[in-house]
């Protein structure tokens, strides 16, 4: 059962919150790890999310967002469906990183944390995801992509198009 | 700690261990430049200003974080450290506007200064800057964000110093911002402390911004008006058409009780003094039964006449109805006026009217707390004893709301010296958060709380913490036991004999209204007189005030039922609202003289026959004593014309009387030893020149005025044996707190009396009718009240 009662999550996540905040000594430092599954849950950190956030951990609003604006990846508008990042870091520019970003950009008709008006996909050109050796790369929602060429870009996008027909 | 040796630029110091290397040289008179460090607040080390060379160590190093420690060596300023502040500077100022002289800090801006100390004159950036517009964050907090250094001071004062938790800091790098709580607007207590810290002009005050230059202002450091803390505050005055004008209030020089402290109330109340609705003459109500405005003297003329006519005649009176004669009048004094004013009034009244019928509106048993201090020395704490105690017990009472330096000094006192504070209370209140053990009791039970403290196991015995509670007191070595004005009478006698009965422990006693405790020591009381004496005796005052009817006379609630039913045949009222207060209705008082001493028309003073429009307490000199028995010097900052301080009104009755005022106020050769003729008193030359008037027209010129309170503060000293002042302390501005057990009466007497304490909790934009008057306050308050109203 959940502590909160009113909890705007999911019960699985509600559950999960529960337990997080008494693993560390410090409730708030449970603050990152909730702020990352919460966004994932309901796509991007809400006034309710925050809020709610806020009162599990007994830390302000104010304090919740402190922390959060610090992070890159945390956002506080929804996304797409489907998040494309593009890195345009050091290894994937060399390996025409820039190209594949124009590319989708061109595609999706949208530019950085632009967001399509079906809502299905949104654009993100990011640092360094940890996938070098196989640049350039991009990372969609969870999934990778990897030594992509511009061609591969349509594919990609089809992919996800039919996903999305498929209801998952 | 253990003392340890240094070198700073070849000088030898010594500081205890650990101390910081910047608080150390600060010390020794060596500046070390900072924007991030604050005093007393967390540290951040954000700035890189503070930077100093030490000997063996690599890099250059921040004096705010470095502990010092035995032998080390280091160099505050030499070429290399000169260059890498300048490059901070250069750094701060890549996005910073360069427009000092609009800028509202300009002249006194911690960056203007080091810019010109380190000459970053020239920008190596040449990008335009990216200019964001000013936002208003409440009526009282303004920002700017491009002159924003992010020092973090203000979040930091307002987390750590208010607990308030209202600012944060957003973003990362070149986008940081600091943010309200609020989104665009700040939800908080609107103390505007995070503008007294912030070194630049970010954030800017409501009520001050864009109004003055620094220099333009005289600064006059004097006491708030607004509650019983009594904050020092530094006013800024400048001249105005009709005299001085108060433009911003702070405590520029961090000094006295409240170091770095003011409250909204002492930082933007202050507009009260230029009110429209402000009395700024005369008035006497005329034939037809209508104020009309008059002159001084004829005002005065017309009060002496009637007051002498009722108190020299006996028998029935003119209406047919009372008696004239001695007793005929009530007086009613203030919780807002000085010490010396309060004195005076009731040596007027016992000596000239020939009453014992005085009082004032008490907001807490003074009486009592007093009783049972006498004979025990060091048992009354002030506040600065508050401020440092290892712990304290606070019983009843809301500091947050009512007493807001009282709980700034307890929340630092556990946050930098980990005093462990107790809070035993029937409301939540904001201090339980810095609370080691809080109990909270149902409405009714602080009796049997400190019967449980008391040993009695049988009490309170349904709360299971109690006992731990009594448990943890029990243990602590030293206490200060604070208490809200619902003690009294026989409770606040019961706890007091409990922490008598205990070696260490020390007391204070809440009330309200800035000289709410001046007004009882002075013995504005019908059964009281100055230092508690009985009325009902013999003692020194009554040697002193030969001939002054000694029977008890009528209270405050009685003076004004026997005014009601035409008993009382005159009623001075001085700063206070009775008809207000006690819900009187109009007209009840028609068969009464009735003189209105008050800044405003008040309800009573549209009722009275004569209206005297006094000065505030930012127009007189004086002293005024805390609710901690802190005396502190009050200084003549703003000027009205139109209006007398109360002091000089009632020597001006006495005067005008027949009364030898010399045998009231102890000046001129005979008694009197200050020859000041009001030049100290105040920012205006013109004070001097009014006493100067008056004494040529007495033939006493050279020797000094009637009119200067501090003649009757030697009297005070002579004859209250708990104002033994420390002189050269008041007179510098700092505080002296008076010996509560150096009196003489007994408690016995004073328990058998009946206390009449009617609280006035007021709120945090709230002093009842100088808050009302203020514009910026009552924005303030309606700000908040909008927000509360929105999240409801
Ligand atoms: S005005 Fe006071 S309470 Fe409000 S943000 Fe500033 S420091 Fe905090
Ligand atoms: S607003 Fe002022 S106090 Fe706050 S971080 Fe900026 S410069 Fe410092
Ligand atoms: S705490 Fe009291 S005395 Fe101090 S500034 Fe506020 S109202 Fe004035
Ligand atoms: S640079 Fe693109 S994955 Fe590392
Ligand atoms: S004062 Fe030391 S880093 Fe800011």
């Amino acid at each position: 059962m959940s502590v909160e009662t009113m909890s705007i999550f999911s019960p699985e996540l509600s559950a999960r919150f529960d337990e997080l905040v008494t693993r560390y000594p410090m409730k708030r430092s449970a603050l990152i790890p909730m702020l990352l599954y919460a966004q994932d849950e309901v796509g991007y950190l809400s006034d309710a999310v925050i809020d709610e956030i806020a009162r599990r951990i007994g830390i302000t609003p104010l304090d919740v967002r402190n922390v959060a604006t610090y992070y890159s990846m945390l956002r506080f508008k929804p996304a797409g469906r489907f998040n494309v990042q593009v890195c345009t870091n050091i290894s994937c520019m060399l390996r025409g990183g820039y190209k594949i970003f124009d590319r989708f950009q061109e595609r999706l008709g949208i530019g950085h944390k632009g967001v399509t008006a079906d809502g299905l996909f949104s654009l993100e050109e990011v640092e360094c995801i940890g996938a070098c050796c196989w640049a350039p790369a991009i990372q969609v929602n969870y999934d990778f992509h990897d030594e992509l060429t511009e061609e591969r870009v349509d594919a990609i996008l089809e992919q996800y198009r039919s996903q999305n027909a498929g209801g998952r | 700690m253990a003392d340890v040796t240094f070198t700073v630029d070849g000088k030898t110091l010594t500081a205890p261990a650990g101390t910081l290397l910047i608080d150390a040289c600060r010390k020794a008179g060596i500046e070390i430049p900072a924007f991030c460090y604050y005093p007393g607040l967390s540290l951040q080390a954000a700035c890189r200003m503070c930077v100093v060379r030490q000997e063996k160590v690599p890099k250059l190093q921040t004096a705010c974080t470095t502990p010092v420690a035995e032998g080390q060596v280091f160099i505050t300023e030499s070429p290399e450290i000169a260059q890498a502040r300048k490059a901070t500077l250069q750094l701060l100022l890549g996005n910073h506007p360069l427009d000092c002289p609009v800028c509202d800090a300009g002249g006194e801006c911690e960056l203007q200064d080091m810019t010109f100390k380190y000459g970053a004159g020239e920008s190596l950036y040449v990008e335009a800057k990216q200019h964001r517009e000013e936002q208003k964050w409440s009526p009282a907090v303004y920002f700017d964000r491009p002159r924003c250094i992010l020092c973090y001071r203000c979040v930091r004062m307002c987390g750590e110093g208010m607990d308030v938790w209202a600012l944060g800091i957003q973003n990362r790098g070149v986008t940081a911002v600091i943010a309200p709580n609020g989104g665009d607007h700040l939800d908080c207590e609107q103390c505007g402390m995070c503008i007294d810290v912030c070194p630049v002009g970010a954030l800017t005050s409501g009520t001050y911004r864009y109004k003055s230059r620094p220099w333009e202002m005289k600064h006059v450091s004097t006491v708030c008006t607004h509650c019983a803390d009594g904050c020092k505050v530094t006013l800024g005055v400048r001249r105005a058409n009709d005299g001085m004008e108060i433009v911003r209030a702070d405590n520029r020089d961090k000094s006295g009780i409240n170091g770095d402290f003011l409250c909204a109330k002492g930082r933007f109340g202050f507009d009260f003094v230029e009110s429209a609705e402000r009395l700024t003459q005369p008035l006497v109500r005329n034939v037809a039964g209508v104020l009309e405005p008059t002159t001084w003297e004829k005002a005065i003329r017309h009060v002496a006449k009637r007051f002498q006519e009722i108190v020299s005649r006996s028998g029935t009176s003119k209406n047919g109805r009372g008696q004239d004669g001695p007793g005929s009048i009530g007086v009613i004094g203030s919780t807002r006026t000085t010490n010396e004013e309060n004195y005076l009034l009731q040596k007027f009244a016992r000596t000239v009217l020939k009453t014992q019928h005085i009082d004032h509106e008490r907001t807490a048993d003074y009486a009592t707390f007093h009783g049972l201090l006498v004979g025990s020395t060091g048992r009354a704490a002030g506040l600065k004893e508050i401020a440092a105690a290892p712990a304290i017990l606070l019983l009843g009472g809301n500091p947050t709301e009512e007493h807001p330096l009282l709980a700034w000094s307890l929340r630092s006192d556990v946050r930098l010296n980990h005093a462990r504070l107790y809070v035993a209370n029937t409301q939540a209140i904001r201090l339980e958060r810095q609370a080691v053990r809080s109990l909270h009791l149902a409405d009714g039970d602080y009796e049997a709380l400190v019967r449980s403290l008391s040993g009695d196991e049988t009490a309170l015995a349904g709360l299971p913490d109690a006992a731990a509670f009594r448990d943890a007191l029990a243990g602590e070595e030293s206490l200060v036991v604070i208490c809200g004005a619902e003690f009294r009478g026989a409770a606040l006698a019961a706890l007091m004999r409990w922490g008598l009965s205990r070696p260490q422990v020390k007391f204070a006693l809440l009330s309200d209204g800035v000289n709410a405790r001046g007004a009882a020591d002075m013995g504005v009381y019908p059964d009281l007189m100055p230092g508690y004496q009985m009325l009902a005796g013999d003692g020194p005052m009554h040697q002193e005030y030969a001939g002054m009817p000694v029977t008890s006379g009528k209270d405050y609630v009685a003076m004004m039922e026997a005014a009601g039913s035409g008993k009382l045949n005159g009623l001075l009222v001085v700063g206070a609202d009775p008809f207000a207060a006690l819900g009187v209705a109009d007209g009840a008082l028609k068969d009464t003289f009735l003189v209105v001493q008050d800044c405003f028309l008040t309800r009573t003073a549209a009722q009275a026959d004569v209206v005297l429009p006094t000065a505030s307490l930012y127009e007189k000199t004086g002293t005024v004593t805390n609710c901690y028995g802190d005396v502190q010097m009050v200084r003549k900052a703003a000027d009205k014309a139109g209006v007398k301080p109360d002091f000089e009104i009632l020597v001006r009755l006495a005067g005008a009387m027949g009364v030898d005022v010399r045998t009231l106020v102890p000046f001129g050769d005979s008694q009197g030893v200050r020859a000041d003729m009001g030049q100290t008193r105040g920012a205006q030359a013109g004070e001097a020149d009014r006493h100067a008037v008056w004494l040529a027209a007495h033939a006493l010129e050279p020797k000094l005025s009637p009119f200067d309170p501090l003649a009757i503060l030697d009297e005070v000293e002579r004859l209250v044996p708990e104002y033994k002042l420390d002189r050269l302390n008041l007179f510098a501005g700092n505080e002296s707190t008076t010996e509560p057990g150096a009196g003489f009466v007994s408690v016995e007497s004073l328990l058998q009396r009946k206390d009449g304490v009617v609280a006035a909790h007021p709120g945090l934009f709230d002093s009842g009718l100088l808050s009302e008057k203020t514009s910026a306050l009552q924005q303030l308050r309606r700000h908040q009240e909008k927000l509360t109203v929105a999240a409801d």
